[in-house]
């Protein structure tokens, strides 16, 4: 019996499974109150799904509000906040689209599919504003490495990221992979594209022109995931687990290449008014976004909606999450020519409906009336709450438990310095990411100039000029529990950073808000908090953020995950011949650092060790990351610079234990004067980076910085020759003062073992 | 006018734009063939390139080889065209029983990427003889179904023939007997090859230029040809 | 109505991976005396009326030329009319 609009009008006082759809009670009187009558079992359906957090970002839009209020001014934006994905301008006639969205509980659930289907998610995205994906990237957390359920999921969630993407011809050229606690049982699975196109190729999910046509393309609509956006992505997981566990989404990776191509013929061949793509929620968003961005209505005939399972019910199909699927509004006169190409690619396509004058989103089945609405209340106007939020009344104590001396027993004899640098670099987090990135494409497309471990991915846009982009995403989320504001703002200043290093000018923020229960006020003063300092601080940085995604309900029971603002940064440099390594050079180059230490340690890479969280996390400077932004693309323009690398995570231990690493050459080192050894490697103060320099350069890259007033500091030199007189002849060595020597295999050893001992060779 | 080298693109090819690169670094025109092409565009040579054609969802390259453009390759490469078969297109090779011997999943069931050392053992080849013998070069490898088998009959008589053209060396990334990475044809037309030279032709995107003389190997046979 | 079911298998002297994963599995999980583990698939082929003649001989070849790769694996194939 299909519940129509007639039966709708005629049975008023039916009893509906509105809060097992999730709907809240008073959510569901205003769904009445929109239609002027109860919602036919379509439409609850449709605004069950839309209203979920997950797609209505309920809880959030308050906060995030502040990202266009604050933006900065800037004319790199050709497409802001509130389309599939923000897109910048880099110049030429070149522009960018990226966006990192979270794919949580569905990777948790089923790790390969979850994860894969994250790739596919976003990659639509992408598609859907006109771009050619170009690179991927996946900033991954889980709980403790040694952890059985850490071992469950996370070589799953790689091979499912390698499998789609590798298969779907995108390059994986970064990401993050952290193991800590507070991630036990809700893994983060985050996942970034980047697309490139020509100014005239953008084009919007908005459905224009009555009598136009609505075509559905791309796989068949069967049961995958049907509920999954309410259920999977916005509630939280019982002890029992969950009540109406929802069939997991399988994604078909060759499917979403062809549907890549045929996409991205149709739209340059011109034959497309509007494109949206099927995430979640399926075909209930995107008919109810593009009819609302649109100025008129839609009439849809979903019976003729082409199945994978033919008993469907109504219901079902306009809540299937069915993956490769993509929505197109097109011209009647040119179906012929779209449905042509889309033949040349073996993507079936059918037309499902048309765009009406009417401003109703009206939808039948089989000749009966389904579903009547006005379009923007399903799509954009749901609703919108301020949740009651507090500080919690642990934060102070967190606070003010910093790792002084006297709390935390610090290493100081040389011995103890030289083990505490092998303990880092070893230790899971910190540890050599290729057993994860060796199962990522990141050559296909012969666009790729930096990938992974480098500190930011850079690609080639343009082979004529050499015009290209980096990108980079960061979070410290033991920064952002120890101080919310200012851990958005380090995470941010972190990403900037990377992308600056590498020669690229930042142009661009995305972001990952992965937070708790929005429903636990300390949890929401955390995210109001972070959405705060992160749009402050992308004022006083000049870049404005462009889109992003906010994942809520990450914990088990009362226990939520770190904060977690995972802070994309995109940049552009003008030639990708010019950027800067990470790899030093050449014997007789000159190490420098920029920018000044202090006894930094809360939240360190170091405390974590130890297993202490606590104090206050490292200032933040942006007057000084601005400067040392200017002088990184400054220094890459010029040709000043050999290599460079970021200090962050573990310090300047860490990072010049990096740098050796990928050049495969020693070097010697001298701690500065004036500043504890321990301090000066291992503190994880902002504003800082390790910049070589021929000798040559030494002078115009000194006065540069001095000009600028930005501290620069010698403390080392490119040596492939101190083998011989530490004991080790024919080998590279790294000699730290006189305070303790490592051969350059026995940090790589060290390096490349933990990850594949933890998940296997 | 130099040389035509066809580029054939098969519902999931990753690589082609790739291989069309390489084709011009080595100086020659990349010419794109599509897998329902009826006819070949009077190429002088043809790549397969890299990718999951059809999705590789059969067997990789099981379905590639029905393609009415690769009927046409079939038969012209038993009467000498020139034909590369990287990765993917190695294994479409072996399935169309132009090359002996086939590409099995990986001994340690990953996909792999990697910059891989190979040894250069046959430049006998139209496809190598811009190496020297013996010479070893380092390029990019990545697949999932990239161990080379083939009983030992076949490994016997390839290496007695000198028809492998690379080993891996280093250490074996994909569990190949006899650390195969290529081999050719009797005739030395055919060469199939599981790393990726058209990932190795230009500093800035490649770990070296190994990739290139792959490339202009053919040229020299087609120029000498005509 | 035919139903045919093919099943591939690699050949005895290929290196099966998968197959020797699950046969490690097994061992781990408890199961004692596993002498060996071949990973196959199968093919489930629904047909319009029986298999038989020119139809029988096509499947038969196709098996072997398309669903199997005659240098690595082996098919058996099986009608149920």
């Amino acid at each position: 019996m299909i519940d129509s609009v007639e039966i709708a009008k005629g049975n008023p006082d039916t009893s509906q499974p509105w809060a097992e759809l999730g709907l809240k009670q008073d959510e569901y009187e205003s769904i009445k109150q929109i239609l002027g009558r109860r919602p036919t079992s379509s439409e609850l359906a449709m605004y069950s799904v839309m209203w979920s957090e997950h797609c209505s970002y309920k809880s959030s839009k308050v906060h995030l509000r502040q990202f266009g209020d604050k933006a900065p001014k800037t004319d790199a934006l050709l497409v802001g906040i509130g389309e599939n994905a923000g897109v910048v301008d880099i110049g030429a006639g070149w522009a960018v689209t990226f966006k990192v969205e979270s794919h949580n509980h569905p990777s948790y659930v089923e790790p390969y599919q979850g994860a894969a289907t994250g790739v596919g998610g976003i990659v639509r995205d992408i598609i859907s504003m006109g771009a050619r994906p170009i690179a991927v990237m996946d900033p991954l957390r889980f709980g403790p490495a040694d952890a059985p359920d850490t071992r469950r999921v996370l070589p799953g969630v790689v091979a499912g990221i390698g499998g789609y993407g590798n298969c779907l011809g995108l390059p994986n050229i970064g990401g993050e992979l952290v193991f800590d606690e507070s991630y036990a049982g809700n893994p983060l699975v985050n996942a970034l594209c980047i697309g490139s196109m020509k100014h005239e190729d953008i084009h919007l999910a908005s459905a224009k022109g009555v009598g136009n046509l609505v075509v559905l393309y791309g796989a068949r609509t069967g049961g995958d995931g049907i509920g999954g956006v309410s259920v999977l992505a916005s509630e939280t997981f019982d002890a029992d687990g969950p009540a109406k566990r929802p069939s997991v989404q399988v994604g078909d990776p060759f499917m979403e290449k062809l549907l890549i191509e045929a996409t991205l013929e149709v739209l340059h061949a011109g034959l497309v008014e509007g494109i949206q793509d099927l995430g979640g929620a399926g075909i209930s968003c995107a008919t109810s976004e593009l009819a609302s961005n649109g100025e008129g209505g839609m009439h849809v005939y979903l019976d003729r909606v082409l199945l994978r399972d033919a008993s469907l019910s109504p219901e079902e199909i306009l809540m299937s999450e069915s993956q490769e699927r993509m929505c197109a509004v097109v011209t009647p006169e040119k179906i012929d020519d779209f449905m042509a190409l889309c033949k040349k690619w073996d993507v079936e396509a059918v037309v499902i409906g048309e765009v009406t004058g009417t401003g109703r989103l009206v939808i039948e089945w089989h000749g009966e009336m389904i579903v009547d609405v006005p379009p923007r209340s399903v799509a954009h106007d749901g609703p919108v709450y301020e949740r009651p939020f507090h500080r919690p009344s642990w934060q102070d104590a967190l606070q003010a438990d910093a790792p002084t001396a006297q709390r935390l027993v610090r290493p100081s004899t040389p011995e103890e310095l030289k083990q505490t640098l092998l303990d880092l670099i070893s230790s899971p987090n910190l540890a050599s990411k290729s057993w994860v990135t060796s199962q990522y494409d990141r050559y296909v497309m012969g666009n790729t100039i930096l990938a992974q471990p480098e500190d930011a991915g850079m690609i080639r846009v343009d082979e004529e000029s050499g015009l290209g982009v980096a990108i980079s995403t960061d979070c410290n989320s033991r920064f952002a529990k120890l101080d919310p504001y200012a851990g958005a703002q380090l995470a941010l200043v972190e990403s900037y950073r990377n992308i600056s290093v590498a020669g690229a000018k930042p142009l661009a923020v995305t972001n990952c808000l992965n937070f708790g229960s929005p429903e636990d006020p300390e949890v929401m003063w955390q995210f109001a908090q972070a959405t705060t300092g992160l749009a402050d601080a992308c004022l006083e940085l000049g870049i404005p953020v462009t889109g992003g995604n906010v994942s809520f309900y990450n914990q088990t029971g009362d226990s939520a995950i770190n904060p977690t603002p995972v802070v994309g940064v995109l940049g552009v440099i003008d030639d990708v011949d010019r950027r800067t390594p990470m790899a030093w050079g050449d014997d007789g180059d000159l190490i420098y650092i920029l920018g000044d230490s202090f006894d930094e340690f809360a939240g360190s890479e170091w405390a974590y060790l130890q297993g202490h969280l606590g104090g206050l996390p490292p200032k933040v400077n942006f007057a000084q990351e601005r400067l040392l932004s200017e002088i990184m693309v400054a220094a890459s323009r010029d040709g000043m610079i050999t290599a460079a690398h970021d200090v962050s995570d573990g310090g300047v231990g860490v990072a010049i234990t990096e740098m050796a690493l990928r050049a495969n050459t020693g070097a010697r080192f001298w701690i500065p004067d004036n500043i504890d050894p321990f301090v000066f490697l291992f503190s994880e103060s902002t504003a800082r980076a390790i910049a070589v320099i021929a000798r040559t350069e030494e002078l115009r890259f000194t006065e540069m910085c001095a000009a600028r007033g930005m501290s620069a500091t010698r403390f080392g030199v490119v040596d492939s020759g101190l083998g011989i007189d530490s004991g080790y002849p024919g080998e590279q060595v790294i000699v730290i003062d006189s305070l303790f020597t490592f051969r350059v295999e026995e940090l790589r050893e060290a390096h490349e073992a933990t990850l594949p001992a933890l998940f296997g060779g | 006018m130099s040389a035509r080298i066809g580029v054939v693109t098969f519902p999931g090819s990753l690589d082609d734009a790739d291989a069309a690169r390489a084709i011009r670094i080595a100086g020659a025109t990349p010419v794109a063939l599509w897998h329902g092409d009826a006819d070949l565009h009077n190429v002088d040579a043809v790549v397969l390139p890299g990718g999951f054609s059809y999705g590789d969802y059969l067997r990789c390259g099981a379905i590639a080889k029905f393609a009415p453009v690769m009927s046409l390759i079939i038969e012209k490469a038993q009467v000498g065209l020139p034909v590369l078969g990287i990765c993917n297109g190695f294994q479409i090779l072996c399935e169309s029983h132009l090359l002996p011997g086939a590409l099995t999943r990986n001994d340690h069931q990953h996909f792999i990427c990697r910059d891989q050392k190979l040894r250069i053992e046959s430049t006998e080849t139209l496809w190598t003889k811009d190496f020297s013998p013996g010479q070893e070069i380092v390029i990019p490898l990545k697949n999932g179904e990239g161990g080379y088998v083939a009983s030992e009959a076949t490994l016997d008589e390839l290496f007695a023939e000198n028809r492998v053209i690379a080993t891996y060396i280093g250490g074996n990334p994909n569990g190949s007997y006899r650390d195969i990475a290529g081999i050719s044809n009797k005739a030395g037309n055919v060469v199939g090859l599981m790393p990726h030279p058209e990932h190795a032709v230009e500093a800035l995107t490649g770990p070296t230029t190994d990739g290139i003389p792959f490339f202009t190997s053919v040229l020299k046979s087609l120029v000498g040809a005509s | 109505m035919a139903r045919v079911v093919v099943n591939v298998a690699l050949k005895p002297e290929i290196l099966d991976p998968q197959g020797r994963a699950v046969q490690g599995a097994l061992g781990r999980l408890g199961l004692i005396g596993v002498s060996d583990v071949r990973q196959g698939k199968q093919f489930i082929i629904e047909l319009d009326g029986a298999l038989e003649g020119e139809r029988a001989e096509l499947l038969h070849k196709l098996a072997g030329e398309l669903l199997s790769n005659p240098v690595i694996e082996d098919f058996t194939l099986t009608v149920e009319n």
